[in-house]
Protein backbone atom coordinates (compact mmCIF):
# COMPACT_ATOMS: atom_id res chain seq x y z
CA UNK A 1 0.00 0.00 0.00
CA UNK A 2 1.41 2.83 -1.32
CA UNK A 3 0.53 6.80 -2.27
CA UNK A 4 0.74 7.51 -5.62
CA UNK A 5 1.46 11.06 -4.44
CA UNK A 6 4.15 12.12 -2.02
CA UNK A 7 6.01 14.89 -0.48
CA UNK A 8 9.59 15.45 -1.48
CA UNK A 9 12.05 16.07 1.51
CA UNK A 10 15.20 14.71 2.74
CA UNK A 11 14.78 15.51 6.11
CA UNK A 12 11.53 16.09 7.32
CA UNK A 13 10.59 12.68 7.45
CA UNK A 14 12.99 11.12 9.77
CA UNK A 15 12.42 14.70 12.08
CA UNK A 16 8.26 13.34 11.40
CA UNK A 17 8.89 9.88 13.40
CA UNK A 18 12.19 10.79 15.34
CA UNK A 19 9.72 11.05 18.46
CA UNK A 20 8.32 7.91 18.45
CA UNK A 21 11.58 5.96 17.25
CA UNK A 22 13.61 7.64 20.40
CA UNK A 23 10.95 6.43 22.52
CA UNK A 24 10.63 3.08 21.17
CA UNK A 25 14.35 2.28 21.47
CA UNK A 26 14.63 3.42 24.59
CA UNK A 27 12.13 2.26 26.36
CA UNK A 28 11.05 -0.76 24.75
CA UNK A 29 14.45 -2.62 22.86
CA UNK A 30 16.66 -1.38 25.06
CA UNK A 31 15.05 -3.01 28.09
CA UNK A 32 13.71 -5.86 26.28
CA UNK A 33 17.65 -6.68 25.24
CA UNK A 34 18.69 -5.55 28.56
CA UNK A 35 15.93 -8.44 30.22
CA UNK A 36 17.84 -11.16 27.35
CA UNK A 37 21.50 -10.03 28.15
CA UNK A 38 20.42 -10.18 32.30
CA UNK A 39 18.85 -13.90 31.78
CA UNK A 40 22.19 -15.17 31.05
CA UNK A 41 24.07 -13.59 33.85
CA UNK A 42 24.26 -14.11 37.49
CA UNK A 43 24.81 -11.20 40.43
CA UNK A 44 27.39 -12.44 42.90
CA UNK A 45 26.48 -12.08 46.59
CA UNK A 46 27.16 -8.19 47.17
CA UNK A 47 25.78 -7.29 43.41
CA UNK A 48 28.72 -5.96 42.62
CA UNK A 49 29.87 -8.32 39.74
CA UNK A 50 27.72 -10.41 37.71
CA UNK A 51 29.20 -13.37 35.20
CA UNK A 52 27.88 -15.44 32.59
CA UNK A 53 25.56 -18.59 33.56
CA UNK A 54 24.49 -19.51 30.35
CA UNK A 55 21.14 -21.19 30.35
CA UNK A 56 21.38 -21.56 34.66
CA UNK A 57 18.79 -19.44 35.06
CA UNK A 58 16.51 -20.78 32.84
CA UNK A 59 17.22 -24.35 34.11
CA UNK A 60 16.41 -23.27 37.79
CA UNK A 61 13.53 -21.78 36.94
CA UNK A 62 12.23 -24.97 35.25
CA UNK A 63 13.18 -26.54 38.42
CA UNK A 64 11.34 -24.06 40.70
CA UNK A 65 8.20 -26.01 41.37
CA UNK A 66 6.89 -22.23 42.13
CA UNK A 67 7.77 -21.42 39.23
CA UNK A 68 6.07 -24.61 37.37
CA UNK A 69 3.08 -23.81 39.46
CA UNK A 70 2.55 -20.54 38.12
CA UNK A 71 2.56 -21.41 34.96
CA UNK A 72 -0.35 -24.09 35.95
CA UNK A 73 -2.15 -21.64 38.22
CA UNK A 74 -2.00 -18.96 35.16
CA UNK A 75 -3.47 -21.64 32.56
CA UNK A 76 -6.17 -22.27 34.65
CA UNK A 77 -7.13 -18.96 35.58
CA UNK A 78 -6.84 -17.49 31.77
CA UNK A 79 -8.68 -20.69 30.62
CA UNK A 80 -11.76 -19.59 33.32
CA UNK A 81 -11.72 -16.20 32.64
CA UNK A 82 -11.23 -16.85 28.62
CA UNK A 83 -14.31 -19.64 29.13
CA UNK A 84 -16.78 -17.58 31.66
CA UNK A 85 -16.19 -14.68 30.13
CA UNK A 86 -17.16 -15.56 26.43
CA UNK A 87 -19.90 -17.74 27.13
CA UNK A 88 -21.77 -15.34 29.27
CA UNK A 89 -21.11 -12.27 26.54
CA UNK A 90 -21.89 -14.46 23.71
CA UNK A 91 -25.45 -15.44 25.63
CA UNK A 92 -25.93 -12.16 26.13
CA UNK A 93 -24.90 -10.50 22.48
CA UNK A 94 -27.30 -13.29 21.02
CA UNK A 95 -30.03 -12.45 23.40
CA UNK A 96 -29.82 -8.55 23.08
CA UNK A 97 -29.53 -8.88 19.02
CA UNK A 98 -32.68 -11.02 18.38
CA UNK A 99 -34.47 -8.18 20.53
CA UNK A 100 -35.31 -5.39 18.09
CA UNK A 101 -36.27 -2.92 20.70
CA UNK A 102 -33.36 -1.67 23.61
CA UNK A 103 -30.81 -3.22 22.14
CA UNK A 104 -28.81 0.70 22.31
CA UNK A 105 -30.04 0.90 25.41
CA UNK A 106 -29.08 -2.70 26.66
CA UNK A 107 -25.58 -1.71 25.00
CA UNK A 108 -24.84 1.53 27.10
CA UNK A 109 -25.82 -0.38 30.66
CA UNK A 110 -23.25 -3.29 29.96
CA UNK A 111 -20.40 -1.58 28.34
CA UNK A 112 -19.19 0.79 31.23
CA UNK A 113 -17.73 -1.71 33.26
CA UNK A 114 -14.66 -1.53 30.06
CA UNK A 115 -13.43 1.76 31.47
CA UNK A 116 -13.36 0.24 35.17
CA UNK A 117 -9.39 -0.21 35.76
CA UNK A 118 -8.58 -4.31 36.87
CA UNK A 119 -7.15 -3.04 39.80
CA UNK A 120 -10.90 -0.96 41.10
CA UNK A 121 -12.46 -4.51 39.81
CA UNK A 122 -10.53 -6.26 42.28
CA UNK A 123 -11.62 -3.69 45.04
CA UNK A 124 -15.11 -3.93 44.42
CA UNK A 125 -15.57 -7.37 43.93
CA UNK A 126 -13.02 -7.94 47.21
CA UNK A 127 -15.60 -5.92 49.61
CA UNK A 128 -18.22 -8.16 47.98
CA UNK A 129 -16.69 -11.02 49.09
CA UNK A 130 -15.05 -9.79 52.48
CA UNK A 131 -16.12 -11.62 55.23
CA UNK A 132 -17.58 -9.43 57.79
CA UNK A 133 -19.18 -6.48 55.90
CA UNK A 134 -19.11 -8.60 52.35
CA UNK A 135 -22.63 -9.75 51.31
CA UNK A 136 -21.62 -12.88 48.73
CA UNK A 137 -19.81 -13.89 51.72
CA UNK A 138 -22.32 -13.61 54.39
CA UNK A 139 -24.43 -15.51 51.66
CA UNK A 140 -22.20 -17.73 51.78
CA UNK A 141 -21.50 -18.21 55.32
CA UNK A 142 -25.48 -19.23 55.58
CA UNK A 143 -25.44 -21.90 53.04
CA UNK A 144 -22.40 -23.19 55.29
CA UNK A 145 -19.72 -22.57 53.08
CA UNK A 146 -16.81 -22.09 55.42
CA UNK A 147 -16.08 -18.70 53.56
CA UNK A 148 -12.87 -16.84 53.80
CA UNK A 149 -10.62 -15.74 50.78
CA UNK A 150 -7.81 -14.42 52.36
CA UNK A 151 -7.37 -18.05 53.73
CA UNK A 152 -8.49 -20.49 51.38
CA UNK A 153 -7.11 -20.77 47.84
CA UNK A 154 -9.86 -21.93 46.04
CA UNK A 155 -11.60 -19.31 47.27
CA UNK A 156 -9.38 -16.87 46.20
CA UNK A 157 -9.20 -17.93 42.39
CA UNK A 158 -12.77 -17.85 42.81
CA UNK A 159 -12.72 -14.35 43.24
CA UNK A 160 -9.78 -13.28 41.25
CA UNK A 161 -11.92 -15.05 38.22
CA UNK A 162 -15.32 -12.76 39.04
CA UNK A 163 -13.30 -9.43 39.33
CA UNK A 164 -11.31 -10.86 35.60
CA UNK A 165 -14.24 -11.68 33.96
CA UNK A 166 -16.78 -8.93 34.88
CA UNK A 167 -14.11 -6.69 33.48
CA UNK A 168 -14.06 -8.06 30.17
CA UNK A 169 -17.24 -8.78 29.82
CA UNK A 170 -18.54 -5.79 27.68
CA UNK A 171 -16.13 -5.67 25.90
CA UNK A 172 -16.77 -9.37 24.73
CA UNK A 173 -20.26 -8.25 24.14
CA UNK A 174 -19.69 -5.62 22.29
CA UNK A 175 -17.62 -7.28 20.02
CA UNK A 176 -19.87 -10.01 19.71
CA UNK A 177 -23.09 -7.81 19.09
CA UNK A 178 -21.24 -6.28 16.05
CA UNK A 179 -20.09 -9.73 14.99
CA UNK A 180 -24.14 -10.99 15.12
CA UNK A 181 -25.41 -7.77 13.27
CA UNK A 182 -23.14 -8.20 10.20
CA UNK A 183 -24.26 -11.57 9.69
CA UNK A 184 -26.96 -11.17 6.60
CA UNK A 185 -30.60 -11.72 7.94
CA UNK A 186 -31.25 -13.26 4.95
CA UNK A 187 -28.85 -16.44 5.31
CA UNK A 188 -30.87 -16.76 8.97
CA UNK A 189 -34.80 -16.17 6.91
CA UNK A 190 -33.20 -18.86 4.27
CA UNK A 191 -32.93 -21.54 7.23
CA UNK A 192 -36.11 -20.49 8.94
CA UNK A 193 -37.69 -21.24 5.45
CA UNK A 194 -36.09 -24.62 4.85
CA UNK A 195 -37.51 -25.28 8.84
CA UNK A 196 -34.69 -25.00 11.05
CA UNK A 197 -35.51 -24.10 14.98
CA UNK A 198 -33.88 -21.02 16.57
CA UNK A 199 -31.69 -23.20 18.14
CA UNK A 200 -30.48 -25.32 14.90
CA UNK A 201 -30.50 -21.59 13.08
CA UNK A 202 -28.00 -20.62 16.07
CA UNK A 203 -25.14 -23.77 15.57
CA UNK A 204 -25.26 -24.22 11.82
CA UNK A 205 -25.65 -20.64 10.35
CA UNK A 206 -24.93 -17.89 13.08
CA UNK A 207 -21.91 -19.81 15.03
CA UNK A 208 -20.25 -20.66 11.88
CA UNK A 209 -20.38 -16.95 10.78
CA UNK A 210 -19.33 -15.90 13.80
CA UNK A 211 -16.36 -18.15 14.02
CA UNK A 212 -13.82 -15.12 13.23
CA UNK A 213 -15.07 -13.05 15.91
CA UNK A 214 -14.75 -15.67 18.46
CA UNK A 215 -11.46 -16.66 17.64
CA UNK A 216 -10.00 -12.70 17.23
CA UNK A 217 -11.72 -12.81 20.97
CA UNK A 218 -10.01 -15.85 22.59
CA UNK A 219 -6.50 -14.42 21.46
CA UNK A 220 -7.51 -10.90 23.25
CA UNK A 221 -8.91 -12.71 26.32
CA UNK A 222 -5.98 -15.26 26.81
CA UNK A 223 -3.25 -11.96 26.55
CA UNK A 224 -5.70 -9.84 28.78
CA UNK A 225 -5.77 -12.87 31.31
CA UNK A 226 -1.99 -13.41 30.96
CA UNK A 227 -0.74 -9.60 31.31
CA UNK A 228 -3.05 -7.03 31.40
CA UNK A 229 -4.65 -8.61 35.31
CA UNK A 230 -1.83 -7.86 37.21
CA UNK A 231 -4.14 -5.24 39.27
CA UNK A 232 -6.90 -7.58 40.00
CA UNK A 233 -3.96 -9.94 41.52
CA UNK A 234 -2.05 -7.39 43.11
CA UNK A 235 -5.37 -5.65 45.12
CA UNK A 236 -7.06 -8.91 45.46
CA UNK A 237 -4.77 -11.54 46.84
CA UNK A 238 -1.34 -10.39 46.86
CA UNK A 239 -0.49 -14.01 45.14
CA UNK A 240 -1.60 -15.73 48.04
CA UNK A 241 -2.61 -17.25 50.06
CA UNK A 242 0.17 -19.36 49.66
CA UNK A 243 1.24 -18.28 46.40
CA UNK A 244 -2.58 -20.20 44.82
CA UNK A 245 -2.94 -16.76 43.17
CA UNK A 246 0.37 -16.30 41.56
CA UNK A 247 0.12 -16.03 37.97
CA UNK A 248 3.36 -15.41 35.76
CA UNK A 249 3.23 -11.77 35.78
CA UNK A 250 2.91 -11.03 39.03
CA UNK A 251 5.74 -13.84 40.04
CA UNK A 252 8.27 -12.00 37.86
CA UNK A 253 7.00 -8.46 39.68
CA UNK A 254 7.64 -10.27 42.75
CA UNK A 255 10.61 -12.02 42.17
CA UNK A 256 12.32 -9.04 40.76
CA UNK A 257 11.08 -6.01 43.06
CA UNK A 258 10.78 -7.74 46.53
CA UNK A 259 12.98 -11.33 46.13
CA UNK A 260 15.66 -8.76 44.31
CA UNK A 261 16.46 -12.26 42.18
CA UNK A 262 17.32 -10.04 38.94
CA UNK A 263 18.61 -12.86 37.08
CA UNK A 264 15.42 -15.26 37.50
CA UNK A 265 13.12 -12.52 36.96
CA UNK A 266 14.50 -11.37 33.42
CA UNK A 267 14.51 -15.09 32.59
CA UNK A 268 11.03 -15.05 33.24
CA UNK A 269 10.44 -12.05 31.17
CA UNK A 270 12.46 -13.71 28.26
CA UNK A 271 9.54 -16.65 28.61
CA UNK A 272 6.86 -13.85 28.80
CA UNK A 273 8.53 -12.37 25.58
CA UNK A 274 8.33 -15.26 23.81
CA UNK A 275 4.87 -16.27 25.21
CA UNK A 276 3.12 -12.85 23.60
CA UNK A 277 5.40 -13.08 20.48
CA UNK A 278 3.63 -16.26 19.93
CA UNK A 279 0.17 -14.72 20.36
CA UNK A 280 0.62 -11.94 18.29
CA UNK A 281 1.79 -13.85 15.70
CA UNK A 282 -1.48 -15.85 15.57
CA UNK A 283 -3.67 -13.22 15.79
CA UNK A 284 -1.89 -11.55 12.87
CA UNK A 285 -1.84 -14.51 10.98
CA UNK A 286 -5.60 -15.16 11.46
CA UNK A 287 -6.46 -11.65 10.24
CA UNK A 288 -4.59 -12.14 7.43
CA UNK A 289 -6.58 -15.17 6.45
CA UNK A 290 -9.82 -12.80 7.12
CA UNK A 291 -8.36 -10.48 4.24
CA UNK A 292 -7.52 -12.99 1.61
CA UNK A 293 -11.04 -14.39 2.18
CA UNK B 1 -37.50 -10.84 13.35
CA UNK B 2 -38.22 -14.11 11.70
CA UNK B 3 -40.68 -15.30 14.72
CA UNK B 4 -42.92 -13.73 17.07
CA UNK B 5 -42.38 -15.30 20.29
CA UNK B 6 -43.86 -12.95 23.30
CA UNK B 7 -42.89 -14.98 25.55
CA UNK B 8 -39.24 -15.47 24.48
CA UNK B 9 -38.56 -11.95 24.18
CA UNK B 10 -39.72 -11.02 27.53
CA UNK B 11 -37.63 -13.91 29.21
CA UNK B 12 -34.78 -12.32 26.65
CA UNK B 13 -35.35 -8.74 27.92
CA UNK B 14 -35.57 -10.25 31.57
CA UNK B 15 -32.20 -12.24 31.32
CA UNK B 16 -30.34 -8.52 30.28
CA UNK B 17 -31.97 -7.19 32.92
CA UNK B 18 -30.79 -9.23 35.55
CA UNK B 19 -27.46 -9.00 34.18
CA UNK B 20 -27.43 -5.59 34.00
CA UNK B 21 -28.41 -5.58 37.69
CA UNK B 22 -25.33 -8.47 38.79
CA UNK B 23 -23.10 -6.02 36.43
CA UNK B 24 -23.76 -3.02 38.16
CA UNK B 25 -24.33 -4.43 42.24
CA UNK B 26 -20.96 -4.53 43.57
CA UNK B 27 -20.66 -0.57 42.37
CA UNK B 28 -24.16 0.02 43.83
CA UNK B 29 -22.81 -1.59 47.11
CA UNK B 30 -19.69 0.95 47.11
CA UNK B 31 -22.33 3.38 46.85
CA UNK B 32 -24.21 2.27 49.35
CA UNK B 33 -21.19 1.76 51.54
CA UNK B 34 -19.80 5.15 50.84
CA UNK B 35 -23.30 6.43 51.97
CA UNK B 36 -23.05 4.69 55.75
CA UNK B 37 -20.87 5.34 59.05
CA UNK B 38 -18.29 3.15 59.56
CA UNK B 39 -20.31 1.45 62.75
CA UNK B 40 -23.13 0.87 60.26
CA UNK B 41 -20.65 -0.77 57.50
CA UNK B 42 -19.39 -3.41 60.02
CA UNK B 43 -22.31 -5.27 60.55
CA UNK B 44 -22.41 -8.34 59.24
CA UNK B 45 -24.03 -8.28 56.37
CA UNK B 46 -23.48 -4.26 56.28
CA UNK B 47 -27.18 -3.07 54.89
CA UNK B 48 -28.50 -2.67 51.64
CA UNK B 49 -30.18 0.60 51.05
CA UNK B 50 -28.36 3.71 51.06
CA UNK B 51 -27.88 5.80 53.71
CA UNK B 52 -27.28 9.62 54.72
CA UNK B 53 -23.78 10.07 54.96
CA UNK B 54 -22.84 9.61 51.32
CA UNK B 55 -21.76 13.45 51.12
CA UNK B 56 -19.50 13.59 54.57
CA UNK B 57 -17.75 10.27 53.14
CA UNK B 58 -16.93 11.79 50.00
CA UNK B 59 -15.81 14.86 50.82
CA UNK B 60 -14.00 13.12 53.50
CA UNK B 61 -12.25 10.82 50.86
CA UNK B 62 -11.52 13.72 48.90
CA UNK B 63 -9.93 16.18 51.20
CA UNK B 64 -9.00 13.73 54.08
CA UNK B 65 -8.32 10.65 53.00
CA UNK B 66 -9.11 7.43 54.81
CA UNK B 67 -7.26 7.41 58.38
CA UNK B 68 -5.67 3.97 58.46
CA UNK B 69 -4.16 2.63 61.95
CA UNK B 70 -0.20 1.21 61.05
CA UNK B 71 -0.15 3.25 58.07
CA UNK B 72 0.99 7.09 58.08
CA UNK B 73 0.31 9.64 55.84
CA UNK B 74 -2.99 9.06 54.02
CA UNK B 75 -3.31 11.07 50.71
CA UNK B 76 -6.49 13.01 50.02
CA UNK B 77 -8.15 11.78 47.00
CA UNK B 78 -8.08 15.09 45.20
CA UNK B 79 -4.79 15.15 45.02
CA UNK B 80 -4.58 11.22 42.94
CA UNK B 81 -7.21 12.07 41.05
CA UNK B 82 -5.08 15.24 40.19
CA UNK B 83 -2.10 12.80 39.33
CA UNK B 84 -4.34 10.53 37.39
CA UNK B 85 -5.67 13.35 35.56
CA UNK B 86 -2.11 14.58 34.15
CA UNK B 87 -1.13 10.73 33.58
CA UNK B 88 -4.26 9.78 31.43
CA UNK B 89 -4.18 13.10 29.74
CA UNK B 90 -0.32 13.73 29.16
CA UNK B 91 -0.17 10.01 27.70
CA UNK B 92 -3.27 10.09 25.63
CA UNK B 93 -2.20 13.45 23.81
CA UNK B 94 1.12 12.60 23.59
CA UNK B 95 0.26 9.30 22.24
CA UNK B 96 -2.15 11.28 19.33
CA UNK B 97 0.48 13.19 18.70
CA UNK B 98 3.79 11.07 18.12
CA UNK B 99 1.40 8.76 16.05
CA UNK B 100 -0.18 11.57 14.18
CA UNK B 101 3.65 12.56 12.91
CA UNK B 102 4.65 8.96 12.13
CA UNK B 103 1.48 8.15 10.44
CA UNK B 104 1.96 11.32 8.23
CA UNK B 105 5.86 10.41 7.45
CA UNK B 106 5.17 6.94 6.65
CA UNK B 107 1.98 7.42 4.49
CA UNK B 108 2.93 10.91 3.32
CA UNK B 109 6.55 10.43 2.72
CA UNK B 110 9.37 7.94 0.81
CA UNK B 111 12.60 7.64 2.75
CA UNK B 112 15.53 4.89 2.86
CA UNK B 113 14.49 2.61 6.30
CA UNK B 114 11.25 3.52 5.82
CA UNK B 115 9.75 -0.13 6.44
CA UNK B 116 12.49 -0.59 8.65
CA UNK B 117 11.12 1.97 11.35
CA UNK B 118 7.34 0.68 10.72
CA UNK B 119 8.37 -2.80 11.57
CA UNK B 120 10.36 -1.00 14.85
CA UNK B 121 7.02 0.51 15.79
CA UNK B 122 4.89 -2.47 15.01
CA UNK B 123 7.63 -4.98 17.09
CA UNK B 124 6.59 -3.19 20.05
CA UNK B 125 2.73 -4.48 20.74
CA UNK B 126 5.00 -7.55 21.20
CA UNK B 127 6.56 -5.89 24.09
CA UNK B 128 4.12 -5.11 26.48
CA UNK B 129 5.26 -3.51 30.16
CA UNK B 130 5.09 -6.52 32.17
CA UNK B 131 7.68 -8.52 30.13
CA UNK B 132 10.42 -6.23 30.68
CA UNK B 133 9.51 -4.76 33.99
CA UNK B 134 12.66 -4.44 35.63
CA UNK B 135 15.03 -3.27 32.99
CA UNK B 136 12.62 -0.69 32.14
CA UNK B 137 12.33 0.59 35.53
CA UNK B 138 16.55 0.64 35.33
CA UNK B 139 16.45 2.77 32.70
CA UNK B 140 13.70 5.60 34.19
CA UNK B 141 15.90 5.42 36.85
CA UNK B 142 19.04 5.82 35.29
CA UNK B 143 17.40 8.82 34.05
CA UNK B 144 16.73 10.42 37.15
CA UNK B 145 12.78 10.05 36.39
CA UNK B 146 11.77 7.82 39.02
CA UNK B 147 8.86 9.75 40.93
CA UNK B 148 8.24 12.84 38.26
CA UNK B 149 5.55 13.02 35.74
CA UNK B 150 7.82 12.32 33.23
CA UNK B 151 8.65 9.18 34.30
CA UNK B 152 5.09 8.10 34.83
CA UNK B 153 3.76 9.37 30.93
CA UNK B 154 6.79 9.31 28.68
CA UNK B 155 7.96 5.50 28.59
CA UNK B 156 4.20 4.95 27.60
CA UNK B 157 3.34 7.16 24.66
CA UNK B 158 5.03 5.43 21.88
CA UNK B 159 1.88 3.60 20.15
CA UNK B 160 1.55 1.18 17.62
CA UNK B 161 -2.11 1.02 17.63
CA UNK B 162 -2.23 4.66 17.26
CA UNK B 163 0.02 4.91 14.52
CA UNK B 164 -1.66 2.01 12.45
CA UNK B 165 -5.03 3.79 13.06
CA UNK B 166 -3.92 7.35 11.65
CA UNK B 167 -1.89 5.28 8.99
CA UNK B 168 -4.89 3.41 8.05
CA UNK B 169 -6.95 6.45 7.58
CA UNK B 170 -4.12 8.55 5.93
CA UNK B 171 -4.57 5.87 3.07
CA UNK B 172 -8.26 6.76 2.34
CA UNK B 173 -7.47 10.50 2.21
CA UNK B 174 -7.78 11.22 -1.77
CA UNK B 175 -4.56 11.92 -3.36
CA UNK B 176 -6.35 15.06 -4.76
CA UNK B 177 -6.51 16.99 -2.12
CA UNK B 178 -2.41 16.72 -1.42
CA UNK B 179 -2.18 18.33 -5.21
CA UNK B 180 -4.49 20.86 -4.57
CA UNK B 181 -2.56 21.64 -1.58
CA UNK B 182 0.63 21.83 -3.57
CA UNK B 183 -1.03 24.14 -7.01
CA UNK B 184 -1.84 26.13 -3.89
CA UNK B 185 1.62 26.20 -2.77
CA UNK B 186 1.00 24.44 0.81
CA UNK B 187 4.33 22.33 2.22
CA UNK B 188 3.80 19.34 3.89
CA UNK B 189 3.91 20.64 7.25
CA UNK B 190 1.16 23.48 6.05
CA UNK B 191 -1.08 20.42 4.47
CA UNK B 192 -0.67 17.92 7.41
CA UNK B 193 -2.24 20.72 9.98
CA UNK B 194 -5.25 22.95 8.06
CA UNK B 195 -6.29 19.81 5.94
CA UNK B 196 -5.04 16.40 7.41
CA UNK B 197 -5.45 16.85 10.74
CA UNK B 198 -9.01 18.38 10.94
CA UNK B 199 -10.36 15.76 8.46
CA UNK B 200 -8.97 13.42 10.98
CA UNK B 201 -10.38 14.39 14.20
CA UNK B 202 -13.03 11.56 14.59
CA UNK B 203 -10.30 9.07 15.02
CA UNK B 204 -8.71 11.28 17.05
CA UNK B 205 -11.57 11.51 19.15
CA UNK B 206 -11.96 7.80 18.74
CA UNK B 207 -8.43 7.04 20.27
CA UNK B 208 -8.36 9.62 22.92
CA UNK B 209 -10.95 7.63 24.43
CA UNK B 210 -9.33 4.47 24.05
CA UNK B 211 -6.29 5.92 25.69
CA UNK B 212 -7.50 8.35 28.47
CA UNK B 213 -9.06 5.02 29.59
CA UNK B 214 -5.62 3.55 29.21
CA UNK B 215 -3.61 5.89 30.88
CA UNK B 216 -6.25 6.23 34.07
CA UNK B 217 -6.28 3.07 34.44
CA UNK B 218 -2.44 1.89 34.90
CA UNK B 219 -1.47 -0.11 38.09
CA UNK B 220 1.90 -2.03 37.44
CA UNK B 221 3.48 1.16 35.89
CA UNK B 222 2.67 3.81 38.61
CA UNK B 223 3.60 1.36 41.51
CA UNK B 224 7.00 1.12 40.12
CA UNK B 225 7.67 4.55 39.84
CA UNK B 226 5.96 6.51 42.31
CA UNK B 227 6.99 5.45 45.47
CA UNK B 228 6.43 8.85 46.56
CA UNK B 229 2.73 10.12 47.55
CA UNK B 230 2.52 12.83 45.81
CA UNK B 231 2.77 10.99 42.05
CA UNK B 232 0.81 8.53 43.00
CA UNK B 233 -2.57 7.91 41.28
CA UNK B 234 -5.88 7.11 42.60
CA UNK B 235 -6.18 3.79 40.93
CA UNK B 236 -2.85 2.67 42.72
CA UNK B 237 -4.18 4.24 46.37
CA UNK B 238 -7.38 2.25 45.68
CA UNK B 239 -5.17 -1.33 45.42
CA UNK B 240 -2.74 -0.62 48.23
CA UNK B 241 -5.82 0.48 50.77
CA UNK B 242 -7.93 -2.79 49.86
CA UNK B 243 -5.07 -4.79 51.13
CA UNK B 244 -3.55 -2.12 54.17
CA UNK B 245 -2.03 -4.75 56.31
CA UNK B 246 -3.95 -5.04 59.90
CA UNK B 247 -5.46 -1.74 59.58
CA UNK B 248 -8.86 -0.56 61.10
CA UNK B 249 -10.53 -0.56 57.45
CA UNK B 250 -12.45 2.57 56.89
CA UNK B 251 -14.67 1.34 54.43
CA UNK B 252 -16.94 4.03 54.05
CA UNK B 253 -14.63 6.31 52.86
CA UNK B 254 -12.04 3.84 50.95
CA UNK B 255 -15.46 2.54 49.13
CA UNK B 256 -15.93 6.25 48.19
CA UNK B 257 -12.62 6.51 46.87
CA UNK B 258 -13.13 3.44 44.67
CA UNK B 259 -16.28 5.21 43.24
CA UNK B 260 -14.48 8.33 42.96
CA UNK B 261 -11.72 6.17 40.78
CA UNK B 262 -14.16 4.55 38.33
CA UNK B 263 -16.13 7.60 37.93
CA UNK B 264 -13.96 9.86 35.51
CA UNK B 265 -13.53 7.12 33.06
CA UNK B 266 -16.80 5.37 33.50
CA UNK B 267 -18.28 8.64 32.62
CA UNK B 268 -15.60 9.25 29.50
CA UNK B 269 -16.84 5.98 27.92
CA UNK B 270 -20.86 6.84 28.59
CA UNK B 271 -20.79 10.27 27.24
CA UNK B 272 -18.37 9.66 24.23
CA UNK B 273 -19.70 5.71 23.49
CA UNK B 274 -20.36 6.71 19.71
CA UNK B 275 -16.22 7.18 19.64
CA UNK B 276 -15.56 4.51 22.09
CA UNK B 277 -17.02 2.30 19.96
CA UNK B 278 -15.52 3.31 16.81
CA UNK B 279 -11.94 3.55 18.19
CA UNK B 280 -12.45 0.26 20.25
CA UNK B 281 -13.77 -1.80 16.87
CA UNK B 282 -10.99 0.21 14.54
CA UNK B 283 -8.20 -0.17 16.33
CA UNK B 284 -8.54 -3.79 16.70
CA UNK B 285 -8.67 -4.71 12.99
Amino acid sequence: MEKRVVFQNRYLPYLLIAPQIAITIVFFFWPASQAVVQSVLREDAFGTRSYFVGMENFLALFEDEYYLNSFKITALFSTLVTTIGLSLSLLLAVTADRLVRGTTAYKTLLIWPYAVAPAVAGALWGFVFLPGPGIFAWLLLQAGVDWNFHLNGNQAMFVVVVAATWKQISYNFLFFLAGLQSIPKSLIEAAAIDGAGPIRRFWSVVFPLLSPTLFFLVVVNVVYAFFETFGVIHSLTRGGPAKSTEILVYKVWYDGFEAQDLGGSAAQSVILMAIVIGLTVIQFRYIERKVHY
Amino acid sequence: MIERRPVANAFGHLMLVAMIIIVAFPIYLAVVAASHTIQDVSQTPMPLLPGAELLTNTARALFDGPQLVGVSGATPAIVLMMNSLIMAIAIAVGKIIISLLSAFAIVYFRFPLKNFFFWMIFITLMLPVEVRIIPTYKIVADLGLLDTYTGLVLPLIASATATFLFRQFFMTVPDELVEAARIDGAGPMRFFWDILVPLTRTSIAAMFVIQFIYGWNQYLWPLLIASDYKYQTIVLAIGRLIRAPDAFYEWPVIMGMAVLALLPPVLVVVLMQRWFVKGLVETEK
